[in-house]
């Protein structure tokens, strides 16, 4: 396989890698958890609080 | 400073936080400072008192290095460690290795303000520190990703946050950058030669040099970006979607852009193409992260009008869209023939470096510091607006004065009378660049005042008495 070739086939690699996390980010199945994952920003809050209280109680 | 770490939030590390977080103030004020002084240097030339560690050839790498790895980094450290234990719900993975970066990180920038002064430099750009410190900095950024990357490791979610990717992909290309860019032949204690040589030395140097930008300035300022905005605004991300894809598409296609560094030199021609293409494809990603901070706020709007803090991060977007945008159009080749060696390149850098990554971070300490320290706010608010529109206002006159000196510059230099002779000398156009820079220098001030009064306010909220800073109602 000479070089042209190899990277011929390497760039179809990428590009079918890239459409498929595209896919994946895109399908409906993943929505649940991102939506989970996205908000962990908000969730270490309550952990905050909850572990300040208890502290507070000793 | 140790006898805090009780007293706010869970049972986390924010002992390292902190330091890094006041250091970064510590750092952003010096780093400016020397900024402001050699663009007072361009106008005022005996500035330099006839000293050779004055002079502006050893002063510029002093500024550059300490705004991007005192600065910067150690903003990028405080949030990086800040954020990924609150969002894996953990405390920090080895704490005295933790430790050990910090420490370490400030003898390595102690090590760059004593010899680049003295003249001791490899004379890459960005990578002007000699071979015993880039050991030092190899050794430390190893255990900063043992650190981060053994956080995540014993997370209690099941999700690692979308910051935490882009965090962890600058620690991790942060590290092959410095390691392949530094490879060097030791003459003596401060002197070596680099591997490379000719065209390749130029090469490599403008892969690390422009991926320093996409994989430190950017990936890394995304990933704080990705925390504090949502946080602030009190709305998850706008699309976590859209952050995944931009992710993937970002890391992928900054790699390639180097190139642009070098159009119209010895590189080969099919090179500077490449670079050319995948830096306006770079465009399409970019304002994906752009457009999902933004949208963030959506139908939270109003609390831009009360929040001063969330106008910093919003604004820091804005520049952060704009310098992306002007970034893709400088790289192609017949403007790159226009804007290469005049001033608009130095306004491009600072529209990123003032707009984006400098008041992203503001925006965050400021978020932090009343967190870190057990209070609800900071001690002054309105000085936090005034800081919002020093820097604002600075960034502006720099940027504004740059483009018009650097499109000036590079219109006087290809101007041919009709015989085929330059109808300008050089020191014609540096002439008539004066007045800009006088504009530039004083925007340099308004941003350093900017960084003075955030200093005050930062020790003012870390010395309040406890419970003295309660939290302003929801507006």
């Amino acid at each position: 396989m000479d070089y042209g070739t190899f990277q011929g086939i390497l760039t179809i690699i990428v590009m079918v890698t890239f459409v498929g996390i595209f896919y994946w980010a895109y399908s409906k199945h993943s929505k649940s958890n991102f939506d989970e994952a996205a908000n962990l920003v908000f969730s270490d809050d309550e952990l905050a609080k909850m572990s300040k209280d208890s502290g507070e109680q000793k | 400073m140790m006898n805090h770490s009780q007293s706010t939030g869970a049972d986390y590390n924010y002992t390292i936080v902190r330091q890094f977080a006041l250091t970064t103030v510590l750092w952003g004020i010096f780093g400016m400072a020397v900024g402001v002084l050699i663009a007072a240097q361009l106008i005022w030339p005996q500035l330099n008192f006839d000293t050779p560690w004055l002079t502006f050839s050893r002063l510029r790498p002093l500024h550059t290095n300490a705004v991007i790895f005192a600065f910067g980094t150690s903003a990028l450290f405080a949030t990086s460690y800040y954020v990924v234990q609150r969002t894996c719900q953990v405390r920090l993975f080895a704490p005295k290795l933790a430790a050990f970066t910090f420490w370490g990180w400030q003898a390595v920038i102690i090590a760059a303000a004593i010899t680049l002064p003295l003249g001791i430099t490899q004379s890459k750009e960005y990578a002007e520190l000699e071979w015993p410190i880039d050991i030092a900095i190899t050794i430390i950024w190893v255990s900063y990703a043992i650190v981060f990357f053994g956080t995540i490791a014993k997370r209690t979610t099941s999700h690692i946050y979308v910051a935490n990717w882009f965090f962890g992909a600058f620690i991790i290309t942060v590290a092959v950058l410095h390691i392949v860019n530094s490879m060097a032949v030791p003459v003596s204690l401060f002197k070596s030669y680099s591997l490379y040589s000719g065209a390749v030395d130029a090469m490599v140097q403008w892969w690390y040099g422009h991926n320093a930008v996409g994989f430190l300035l950017t990936a890394g300022f995304l990933g704080m970006m990705y925390y504090f905005v949502p946080k602030q605004a009190g709305r998850p991300v706008y699309s976590y979607r859209l952050s995944i894809v931009h992710f993937w598409a970002l890391i992928a296609l900054y790699i390639w852009a180097g190139p642009h560094h070098l159009h119209y030199t010895a590189l080969p021609d099919w090179t500077q193409s490449l670079g050319m293409v995948m830096s306006l494809i770079l465009f399409a990603p970019s304002w994906g992260g752009m457009i999902n901070g933004i949208m963030t706020l959506s139908g939270a709007w109003h609390k831009l009008r009360t929040d001063p803090v969330l106008r910093f991060l919003v604004v820091s977007l804005s520049f952060y869209g704009m310098s992306t945008f002007e970034g893709p159009m400088m790289a192609i080749k017949t403007v790159n023939a226009l804007s290469h060696y005049t001033d608009w390149t130095i306004g491009h850098v600072h529209s990123g470096a003032l707009g984006w990554v400098a008041m992203v971070s503001i925006g965050s300490l400021y978020h932090l510091v009343p967190v870190l320290f057990g209070h609800g706010r900071m001690y002054s608010t309105s000085l936090v607006n005034v800081h919002f529109w020093l820097a604002t206002i600075g960034t502006v006159l720099y940027i504004v004065s740059m483009w018009i000196s650097g499109v000036m510059q590079g219109l006087m230099w290809r101007a041919v009378n009709s015989d085929g002779t330059l109808t300008y000398s050089f020191v014609e156009s540096l002439e008539a660049s004066y007045p800009f820079y006088f504009v530039r220098f004083l925007g340099g001030c308004f941003f350093l005042t900017g960084m003075l009064i955030m200093a005050y306010n930062v020790l003012r909220t870390v010395k309040a008495p406890k419970e003295s800073l309660p939290a302003l109602a929801e507006a």
